[in-house]
This record gives structure tokens, C-alpha cells and sequence, in this order.
């Protein structure tokens, strides 16, 4: 079976700064829910980038479902980081899902009723259908969340990517967000960045620790020194806040 | 007490009004929602490089302002997304690069350059017959490419970073809206002139903005706005025998004044009776 990412000596540079060095990074099952952890600064957003295609490395080869990015983009979904982003645009919650659709659509076409099914499809799988016609302003944090996940749904990703997405949402948001991509994460590939540990919680199938280099064991337990290593202080100092069956202890690694 | 309405200048004046108004109505709520009013501010300014190369061939003028608006459209978007130089120095670069040659040109030219002042500062009581014609294919061009392009600049003014992982070609795309901006310039010179192009880009999308979240409805709510107000300050600078572009932009700006001014109060009010 293709393999959903595969990431081979990926470096990459803004100017003579490297970001990202020597990333080696496999996917291979076509669900679950992968976190991906890393203090401010780490190169998580640049590493979602990568995947998208919305970076070139400079050196090494990038391969999502067996093609480059720019040539699966009907497979991805995305859901950025949104800060600083103009939430007073005159766009209605309906006109930001159907963005998701113009992979599909294609160049100057008008949107087709197949288009329409799977925006409203992807408004009703993130519970905001009713709220359609409002304008994106004027809608909560996490409501406003779960319309830019439903304009990545619309495109009927295999592999939906999501960039912080638990930032600024209270406890009981994050929580249902939560649940939303574990529900999510039986039918697709779900990557989610984050820097917040506590965010990693029980509904993560496997962790990956970013911070320059990618420390990734295809499974859910993080070793102590992967940890020190990306946070690059020790460990009693993070691990507050993560379920201790997260955190595998010195013993049991060595 | 509309018989001056029978001065053929007169017809003119409001059918350039009403074609400047549709043109600046649809492209000037791009520029105000994507936020992209200093770049239009410096294409407008850098096309008066295209009036002084037209003396200086002895052609039209607003024949040398077309490819050089449009020129100066992509220089700028491209010079100001690629180069290191941060964008908003890549423009004030540009913007008086432009006119500087355009200053060149009109000192090189023989003799002296006849209404060089209406390019500048526009007067829409001239606007000779033949430039109607010129205005109206710039607007069919301009509807045009609105109606065909519609969900791609949505988009594309929205989150260009979302349109590029949509598969859509956002840099060409980016500089295909300059270029139409630099066509509604083109269309506005006549009216108000290069120096204050950038109110009627401006005051009426701000203006409807405050009534509409809706793109087309604030698209066609700024046409109107511009379409009374500029009708409005042509007739009051007939009457006042002052300068045409200058009135439109003053009783522009009075109206934003006063309405955004009412309906602040309104929401005060709103709010405390709440
Ligand atoms: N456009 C850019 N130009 C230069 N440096 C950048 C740019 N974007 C990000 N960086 C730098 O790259 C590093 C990684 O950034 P980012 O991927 O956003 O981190 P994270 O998402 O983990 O917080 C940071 O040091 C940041 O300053
Ligand atoms: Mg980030």
C-alpha cells in the first residue's frame, strides 16, 4: 500500500538559518491521529509547510501518497494557524467551506452541486451547519475553529493537517475538538501540531517531538531523552500535565 | 432647474461619473478587503510616468498611462512579493520612480504639455466623447474579469496561503488583480486625477462596508455610493466653479465622516439601552 508521507533527508533554510535538519519521517497507515510536539519556534509550522508544498526544501525529497505535494492536492486538508488573520472579511461561513472545494472545482468553473454536497457534508460533520450564513466574525473562537476544519473536510482529504489547532480554546472546546478528530481519524490520516503538552491527551494515536530534528518511534510513547531533547530541559520540568503512560521512563527504554 | 443637464459636457461628465463609479465600486472593495491600498496608491502615482511618455510621443496620454499602469502593476506585486527589500519600501521605491519619469518626459517634451494639470488632479467637465468610449471598454474588460474570476479573488483576498494549497496559481493570480486594479485606475484618472485616484479605491467600499458583509452587496452598495456622490460634487462644483475631482473627494469624505461618525453614536445608544 502507498505510504501517506514519506519525508526523505528533508533541510530547510530561511536565509543561512536552518530550520528543519536531516527529517527522515515515514506515514504508512491511511488513519489515526499522529501529535506533534515542540516548543515555540521548533519549526512545526514550517514542517506542516513542507508537507503542503508551501515550501521547498533545499535539500532532500518530499512524497505525499506517492507524489509530491503540489500533485496531491486533492488528498490534503489543511487547517492553519491563524493569528493575526482579518476575522471582520466579508465572508460568510458558507463561502469560507466552499473555498475548501476549488482543488475539485478547478480554474474559473462555478461551483457544482457535488461541490455544494460536500460543503454542507463538512459543515454537518463539524455540528455548524445552522450557522452557515453568518459571517465568520461573528462566531466564537472554537465555532470558528470548526468551520476552518470543515473548509479542510470539504476537500475530502486523505490526509487532514492541523496547525495548533487547540490554541486559544478553553479546556471544554479543546475537548470537543478533540473528539471531533478522533471521530476524524477513522476515516483519514490526522497530523496535529502543537506546543501545548497537555494538548496530547488520551485521543493521540502516536506522538512525534519536533525542534530542528524529528524525534518519531512510531508509537504513542515518547522516550525521556526525545523529550529533553526537543524542549531541551528536563523532563520533570514539561511533563506536567501529560498522562503518564505518554511518557515511557529511563528504565524501560534502556 | 436641470437645464444645465442639456450641455453636452454636462452629459458627459455623468456618464464618466457613472462608468468610474462602476469600475471603482467592484475593484475598490478588493482593495480595501485584501488591504492592498498603498500598492494601488503607488500604481496610480506611477502611471504618471505614462502620461509624460505619451507628450513625449505626441500621442494620447491616456494611451502611454495603460501599458504603463499596467507595467507598473506587475513590477510592483512582483518586485514587492519576490525582492528582500520589505514591500512597503518596494513601492514608495517605485511609486516615485514612476513619476519621477514622468516629470522627465513632459520637461523633455517640446513646447509645454497642454492640460498636464487635469492628469494630475482630473477634471471630469472635460472628459472629451471619445474617452467615454475608451472608459466603457475598460469597465466591460473590468466586469469581466470580476464575473469570470469571482470565487478565485474571493479566495484569494481571503487566505492566499489556503488558495496556493487549493492548487490555484495564487501569484499570477495576485498580479492579474493589480493589473485589473491598474486598468480602474486608468478609468478613474480622467475623473479625479492620479493624486486623489486612491479616495474613490477608498471612501466608498469603507462606506459600504459598514452596511454588508456580503462582497457583491457591498460591491454594488459602493457603485451607487460613488455613482450619487460623484454626480452630487459635479453638480456642486458646477455651481461653486471649483475644481470637479477635489469636490467629488470632499463630499466623499464628508459622507464617510458623517456616517460612520451616526452610526457610531447609534451603536452607543444601542449598547446603553441594552
Ligand atoms: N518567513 C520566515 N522567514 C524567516 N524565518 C522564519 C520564517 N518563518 C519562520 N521562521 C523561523 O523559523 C523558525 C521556526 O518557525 P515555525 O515553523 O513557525 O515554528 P513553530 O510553528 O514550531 O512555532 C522560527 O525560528 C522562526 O523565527
Ligand atoms: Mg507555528
Amino acid at each position: 500500500m502507498e505510504k501517506v508521507i514519506e519525508l526523505k533527508d528533508v533541510w530547510v533554510r530561511y536565509g543561512t538559518q536552518t530550520i528543519l535538519e536531516a527529517i527522515n519521517f515515514e506515514l504508512k497507515e491511511p488513519n489515526g491521529l499522529l501529535g506533534i510536539i515542540g516548543p515555540n519556534g521548533g519549526g512545526k509550522t514550517t514542517f506542516l509547510k513542507v508537507l503542503l508544498g508551501l515550501l521547498k526544501p533545499y535539500r532532500g525529497n518530499v512524497k505525499l501518497f506517492g507524489k509530491p505535494p503540489e500533485k496531491s492536492r486533492e488528498l490534503v486538508g489543511y487547517v492553519p494557524q491563524y493569528k493575526g488573520f482579518d476575522f471582520d472579511f466579508p465572508i460568510s461561513v458558507w463561502e469560507v467551506v466552499l473555498t475548501g472545494r476549488m482543488s475539485h472545482t478547478g480554474f474559473l468553473k462555478k461551483f457544482r452541486e457535488e461541490d455544494k454536497k460536500a460543503a454542507e457534508e463538512a459543515l454537518k460533520t463539524v455540528e455548524m451547519f445552522q450557522y452557515r450564513d453568518r459571517q465568520i466574525g461573528q462566531l466564537s473562537g472554537g465555532q470558528r475553529q470548526r468551520v476552518f476544519i470543515a473548509r479542510a473536510l470539504a476537500t475530502n482529504p486523505k490526509l487532514l493537517l492541523l496547525d495548533e489547532p487547540n490554541s486559544g480554546l478553553d479546556p471544554h472546546m479543546q475537548d470537543e475538538l478533540y473528539r471531533l478528530l478522533s471521530r476524524l481519524k477513522q476515516e483519514m490520516a490526522v497530523i496535529m501540531v502543537t506546543h501545548d503538552l497537555s494538548a496530547v491527551s488520551v485521543y493521540v494515536d502516536k506522538i512525534a517531538c519536533l525542534n530542528r530534528t524529528l524525534h518519531y518511534h512510531n508509537s504513542r510513547e515518547i522516550p525521556v531523552e526525545d523529550l529533553e531533547a526537543t524542549y531541551q530541559c528536563p523532563v520533570e520540568l514539561i511533563a506536567h500535565g501529560i498522562p503518564h503512560r505518554v511518557l515511557k521512563n529511563h528504565e524501560e527504554n534502556s | 432647474m436641470f437645464d444645465f443637464l442639456q450641455y453636452n459636457f454636462i452629459q458627459n461628465a455623468l456618464a464618466a461619473a457613472v462608468l468610474a463609479s462602476i469600475a471603482c465600486g467592484i475593484i475598490g472593495v478588493y482593495v480595501v478587503v485584501k488591504k492592498i491600498v498603498f500598492i494601488s496608491g503607488g500604481i496610480a502615482h506611477a502611471s504618471f510616468g505614462g502620461v509624460g511618455l505619451g507628450y513625449y510621443l505626441g500621442i494620447n496620454p491616456m494611451f502611454g498611462v495603460l501599458p504603463f499602469s499596467l507595467l507598473s502593476a506587475l513590477v510592483m506585486g512582483t518586485v514587492s512579493k519576490k525582492s528582500k527589500i520589505p514591500e512597503d519600501s518596494a513601492i514608495g521605491i517605485l511609486w516615485s520612480l514612476g513619476m519621477a519619469l514622468g516629470i522627465i518626459f513632459v520637461y523633455l517634451t517640446p513646447g509645454y504639455a497642454p492640460d498636464l494639470m487635469t492628469y494630475l488632479f482630473g477634471n471630469i467637465l472635460t472628459v472629451p466623447y471619445s474617452d467615454l468610449y475608451f472608459m466603457l471598454a475598460l469597465d466591460v474588460v473590468i466586469v469581466g474579469a470580476v464575473y469570470l474570476l469571482y470565487k478565485e479573488f474571493l479566495t484569494l483576498c481571503f487566505d492566499e496561503e489556503f488558495t496556493t494549497v487549493q492548487g490555484l496559481p495564487t501569484e499570477k493570480l495576485y498580479l492579474f488583480l493589480l493589473c485589473i486594479i491598474a486598468l480602474t485606475i486608468v478609468v478613474l484618472i480622467k475623473v479625479v486625477g492620479i493624486i486623489l485616484v486612491i479616495a474613490l479605491l477608498t471612501i466608498p467600499a469603507s462606506l459600504s462596508r459598514k452596511f454588508t458583509y456580503n462582497l457583491k452587496r457591498m460591491m454594488l452598495i459602493s457603485i451607487a455610493f460613488g455613482t450619487v456622490i460623484s454626480v452630487t460634487g459635479i453638480g456642486l462644483s458646477y455651481a461653486l466653479d471649483v475644481p470637479s475631482g477635489a469636490t467629488i473627494i470632499l463630499v466623499l469624505s464628508l459622507v464617510y465622516g458623517v456616517a460612520s461618525f451616526g452610526m457610531e453614536i447609534l451603536e452607543n445608544i444601542k449598547n446603553s439601552g441594552a
